[in-house]
């Protein structure tokens, strides 16, 4: 062994120790996902063994020596049909499981918990419900459907989580969905796939699953004293979008409260669904989406919110349902569904920072 | 049309005539020479197609989208100057069609006059051209020189916005009539630079004419030339409603 | 009974014929002013060769540069200009011209009998065009190259790099004008140009898979072109049609890009299965096995290839039903690659098979574009895409594909036709063990990329995890090897022009028209033009043509 160059060795054992065909499973889609992908493997190889297999046997069999004179064969409708239905068939059989497994990952369910992500060169900038921000890292529970979503402020990005097999584009100017459920705590890898300039290959991260308690600590250890929502209620305040938007009778904007998941007749005839992508449009573009009964009159806040204070206006708006005031004064770890809802004693909300967080300074 | 007419006309009769001083070496008749230059141009415009193709989808997706800002954008176009250049770019065909006629008659000098038309005309529309986009660098409508929103946001003043009977639109609208006008200086942009590329053409060819080219019973170039310049007023049939006239009414 | 098919003249008499397309006129003047198809196609084979070799020496920096998980032989903006250029240099002066512009320009016309392609002014056209394009990315690398990526996303490309995304555009504007050119030269010439007797189901298959990469050409690069101009029109004076922050879509610039990036694959690979249609027959001596069914198959990956372009979007937002439609037209656009590698397969048998270079890249080809097309599906699937796309499951995909189906086949070409092209045959023994390197190399090289892939290492980074270490230190070990075994080609490639055997007019008893004359063929490749009487593959009829010959003679 003495003239293998030890580098190379230690590479090779580790290597052989190390060795994995595919990365950690670590959430409930992934299995899932792997079966589909060992499918594929499978027919694969016995795909190519059987070109292989011909062509050796071929090979061995009318190789010149042995078989000096070829025999012209026109072809054969039957065999060629045969090697036309049986890939079709088994690809339309991928095509199928792989659909579902897409809707699957692309569908998040009635009792997700959503954190928004904002990609730009060169970070990405989490933030939880709660308040907590985060920068190229995502804290999250096992056992509780996570939906992201996700925009960025630049060009495209792209959130990959391979131990979650799932990626989703954050696109400039306009928000996109994934969700997941972590199973097994640990430590992953968080990518940007989507080549996005310089340092691209440092827009990394990691994501931490932590335990359902470990979240709730890490959640109590870091919070930044307001949570989202309240953030966008400050910013709601000081754009004075309270001046229309309000219960009064006289009020010349809708009242905002419980408009989120609901369906908005437009004056434009028609309906939409007042989701998360609709809100973002409503505050940047509003002349396109005037809800009906209302005068066009509101102004643009594009280029005046950022990302993230649409984000906490969007927020602020989806919570307007519930008692608000009650919330603020609760924990955020309400959030989780196991959670009690108590406040750790002596926890107050922070003073208000300055009104003007979220805004674009100008 | 016919596949391969060398099939009918074999090799064996082609070496006993006499063939003609246009003729290129590697085609077997006249016929398949024409065939081939004709059909070659045809792709040749079909790729021209799936190029403006793509101009033509953005404008459908963004026009979908951003209406409001289309009608107000369209109101900045002026149609009295833009029929004006309809009309010369179909008189301008059909001087070329007439040209094509005449060489293929050989007549010398109605060739000349008749390319010699088609160049004016086409040097007309490009002039007019010219006019239309000064007025739009003027009241600061070229996208990303300074675009301004005045037109869009005070309607009443700005003449064209005022004759329309605009009203003033929201900022995050008016603020897409630059797509609107991006549109606009892509597609004339590149319908003009067509213009330009055949104007040349044309003055090589009057120039070509006058020394008895064309006439000699071989018009394949005429022929060729006159499709591209066909083609060139299509694009601009298509354009003309597209961006100044449907939606004007709203 | 030998092993080898290749019959030669008698080596003390023979003599390469005096007249031929080399040596009709000389000087620099006549080869750049020339309107000989074969002539363009060698002036073509010269600069992509230089150009694969930039493009190579570029991959040899990544392959460098990824030895250790840190950026440190150079910085990520370095990389990233690296990675960018290779790949430029490789898809647009590369893979898009390879075949086509080089054997296709060459053997396209010889094959259905006529004297040259119907427009050889455009086809000299397309050669400086291509070279205009060349220079530009020249240019670029020199005057500090652009980092945008071969694909130009916007608005990375318009309003967040600083470097040549101008000249690159220009280029690549260039550049695709003349593959326009090429392929609409391609059509014209095989509907009006055909000898008496060639009826469409009887010229080879190689000329089929040209047809249907040519429409490709003409319809798709188009609209790249508008593509290129709106982002250069973008750059400059600041248009909004891309540009979300004044209402446009940065996904309508994917749409336009993939509707012709995505068919510009099938662009490179047609032409290639073309070649392999061409070598498997000569070498097993047998009719390809269902000739109707591989014509056939090559129109349907054209056709169907223009309508799967979303399948590189399948993560960026556009909705889940146009997701399903992709996915499904993916799965049928595979089918007909399947078709083709089988009736290759089966067209061994009951052969009389000899395993002379062309046979042995032939091989490597069907092995790597086997896997190549298989992983294809993988990302075609959208579920499995997820998780796959945007990995070095992607660049191991694509250079199966692309280097490993692609370039074997152009290396077959290039070896099946040198003693047509030049006259003298290539040395054997070494060609072989070429071959061999290069198949050992690529697998190296590129078999660990799908591992890396499937554990989730992005593509495109300039560092990484150290746990991926070892498979790239595996993937740049091979690259090293495939360094050799494209070397190789080169070197011996050259010493036979001056060296090899005297080829003689068939060495191989093929049956196709180009192999009926003299090599290296007249500047009007026929004496008297050829009257097809028989299909294509017709070996019965190339052993009554020498039995005539035998006749005749004695």
């Amino acid at each position: 062994m003495s003239h293998i160059s030890p580098t190379i060795w230690q590479f090779l054992v580790k290597w052989m120790t190390n060795f994995a065909l595919y990365p950690p499973e670590a959430s409930k889609i992934a299995p899932q996902m792997d079966a589909l992908y060992f499918f594929m493997v499978l027919v694969s190889l016995i795909g190519l063994t059987i070109v292989i297999l011909l062509v050796t046997s071929f090979s061995l069999l009318y190789n010149k020596k042995r078989h000096p004179v070829a025999v012209q064969i026109e072809g054969s409708t039957l065999l060629e049909a045969t090697w036309t239905i049986i890939p079709l068939g088994l690809f339309l059989v991928m095509f199928v499981w792989g659909a579902l497994i897409y809707f699957r990952v692309f569908t998040p369910p009635a009792n997700a918990m959503n954190i928004y992500v904002v990609g730009k060169q060169w970070m990405w900038k989490v933030e939880h419900p709660g308040g907590q921000h985060e920068i190229n890292a995502l804290h999250i529970p096992t056992g509780q459907p996570i939906q992201l979503t996700l925009i960025s402020q630049d060009v495209f990005h792209s959130f990959s989580i391979p131990a979650f097999r799932v990626k989703r584009e954050a696109i400039p100017g306009r928000y996109t969905t994934v969700w997941f459920e972590a199973t097994t705590p640990g430590t992953y890898h968080l990518f940007c796939t989507q080549y996005c300039g310089t340092e691209h290959s440092h827009m990394t991260g990691d994501i931490v699953v932590l335990t359902p308690e470990d979240f709730k600590k890490w959640l109590a250890s870091s919070t930044s004293g307001a949570s989202l929502a309240q953030n966008g209620e400050r910013l709601f305040a000081s754009l004075s979008c309270a001046a229309c938007h309000n219960t009064r009778p006289d009020a010349r904007g809708p009242s905002l409260a419980s408009v989120y998941g609901s369906k908005l007749p437009l004056s434009s005839g028609g309906t939409v669904l007042a989701d998360d992508a609709y809100l973002r449009e409503a505050i940047l573009n509003p002349s396109q989406h005037i809800t009906q009964g209302y005068a066009p009159i509101m102004p643009t806040y594009q280029g005046q919110v950022s990302e993230e204070g649409v984000i906490a206006l969007v927020e602020y708006i989806k919570n307007l349902d519930s008692d608000y005031r009650v919330q603020q004064t609760t924990n955020t770890t309400e959030l989780l569904p196991e959670s009690e809802g108590k406040a750790p004693a002596g926890q107050k909300p922070a003073v208000p920072k300055g009104a003007g967080q979220g805004m674009v300074k100008q | 049309m016919s596949d391969s007419p060398a099939i009918a006309h074999g090799a064996a009769d082609s070496a006993v005539h006499e063939h003609p001083p246009y003729q290129r070496h590697h085609f077997a008749t006249m016929a398949q020479q024409n065939d081939a230059t004709n059909f070659a141009m045809w792709l040749f415009l079909l790729t021209e197609i799936m190029f403006f193709g793509g101009l033509f989808t953005a404008y459908l997706i963004y026009r979908n989208w951003y209406y409001p800002a289309f009608v107000a954008g369209s109101h900045q176009l002026s149609i009295p100057l833009g029929g004006l250049n309809t009309l010369l770019l179909i008189t301008s065909s059909f001087t070329m069609a007439m040209g094509v006629w005449c060489a293929e008659t050989r007549r010398k000098s109605g060739l000349v006059l008749c390319l010699t038309l088609t160049f004016i005309l086409g040097l007309g529309f490009l002039g007019i051209k010219t006019i239309e986009y000064s007025e739009k660098i003027e009241k600061h409508h070229v996208p990303g020189f300074h675009y301004s929103l005045q037109s869009f946001l005070d309607p009443a003043s700005d003449p064209a916005a005022k004759a329309a009977g605009d009203k003033p639109m929201a900022l995050d609208m008016a603020r897409h009539t630059e797509v609107y006008f991006s549109l606009y200086f892509a597609m004339t942009g590149m319908h003009a630079l067509h213009m330009i590329i055949g104007i040349g053409i044309l003055g090589f060819m009057i120039f070509r004419a006058r020394a008895g080219a064309y006439t000699t019973g071989h018009v394949t170039f005429v022929e060729n030339f006159g499709l591209y310049w066909h083609f060139v007023d299509i694009i601009w049939i298509f354009l003309f409603p597209l961006l100044y006239l449907i939606s004007r009414h709203q | 009974m030998s092993d080898t098919i290749v019959v030669l003249p008698d080596q003390r008499t023979a003599r390469i014929p005096k007249t031929n397309y080399l040596t009709k006129e000389n000087g620099l003047l006549s080869w750049l002013l020339t309107g000989d198809h074969k002539r363009i196609a060698i002036l073509y084979l010269i600069s992509i060769t230089c150009f694969f070799f930039v493009g190579g020496a570029l991959a040899g920096l990544i392959r460098l540069e990824l030895l250790t998980p840190q950026s440190d032989l150079m910085a990520t903006d370095t990389y990233n200009k690296v990675f960018t250029m290779h790949g430029v240099v490789m898809i647009f002066l590369f893979l898009v011209p390879s075949v086509p512009a080089t054997l296709g320009n060459f053997f396209i016309p010889m094959m259905i009998g006529a004297k040259d392609l119907a427009l050889p002014k455009v086809n000299l056209l397309s050669w400086y065009l291509y070279m205009v394009g060349g220079i530009l990315v020249l240019y670029t690398m020199v005057s500090g190259g652009v980092d945008t990526g071969w694909t130009f996303t916007t608005p990375l490309s318009t309003h967040y790099v600083n470097t040549n995304v101008l000249s690159t555009g220009l280029a690549v504007f260039v550049a695709g004008f003349s593959s326009i050119f090429t392929g609409l030269n391609f059509i014209v010439t095989i509907h009006k140009m055909r000898a008496p007797g060639m009826t469409w189901f009887r010229m080879p298959l190689f000329v089929w898979a040209h047809y249907a990469a040519s429409i490709l050409m003409v319809l798709g690069t188009p609209v790249l072109a508008i593509a290129i101009v709106l982002v250069a029109l973008e750059r400059t004076i600041g248009i909004g049609v891309f540009d979300p922050t004044k209402g446009g879509d940065p996904l309508l610039f994917q749409h336009l890009f993939w509707f012709y990036s995505h068919p510009a694959v099938y662009i490179m690979i047609l032409p290639g299965m073309g070649v392999i249609s061409e070598t498997i027959s000569t070498f097993s001596r047998k009719r390809v096995f269902g000739y109707t069914a591989v014509a056939f198959s090559s129109v349907a990956i054209a056709v169907f290839g223009f309508f799967v372009w979303a399948h590189h979007m399948f993560i960026m937002g556009i909705s889940n039903y146009s997701v399903l439609i992709f996915s499904l037209l993916t799965m049928l656009v595979a089918v007909p690659s399947a078709i083709k590698i089988f009736n290759w397969t089966f067209t061994l048998y009951k052969g009389s098979i000899t395993f002379e270079t062309p046979m042995l890249y032939t091989f490597g080809f069907m092995g790597l574009f086997t896997i190549g097309g298989l992983t294809g599906v993988f990302l075609g699937t959208s579920g499995t895409d997820i998780h796959l796309t945007e990995t070095y499951f992607i660049v191991a995909h694509f250079h199966f594909v692309m280097v490993g189906g692609m370039l074997m086949a152009f290396l077959a070409g290039i070896h099946f036709w040198w003693p047509k092209m030049t006259g003298r045959m290539y040395p054997e023994k070494i060609s072989q063990l070429a071959a061999v390197v290069t198949f050992i190399g690529f697998n190296l090289t590129f078999f660990p990329q799908f591992i890396l892939g499937t554990l989730g290492m992005p593509r495109r980074y300039a560092s990484y995890p150290p746990e991926f270490q070892i498979l790239n230190v595996f993937s740049t070990a091979g690259a090293t090897i495939l360094g050799v075994g494209y070397l190789l080609p080169v070197l011996y490639l050259t010493w036979s022009l001056k060296y090899g055997a005297i080829a003689g007019n068939n060495p191989w008893q093929a049956t196709g028209l180009e192999w009926q004359t003299q090599s290296p063929p007249l500047t009007e490749n026929f004496v008297e033009l050829p009257i097809m009487d028989h299909e294509a593959y017709d070996y019965d009829w190339l052993e009554r043509q020498k039995e005539k010959e035998v006749a005749s003679v004695g």
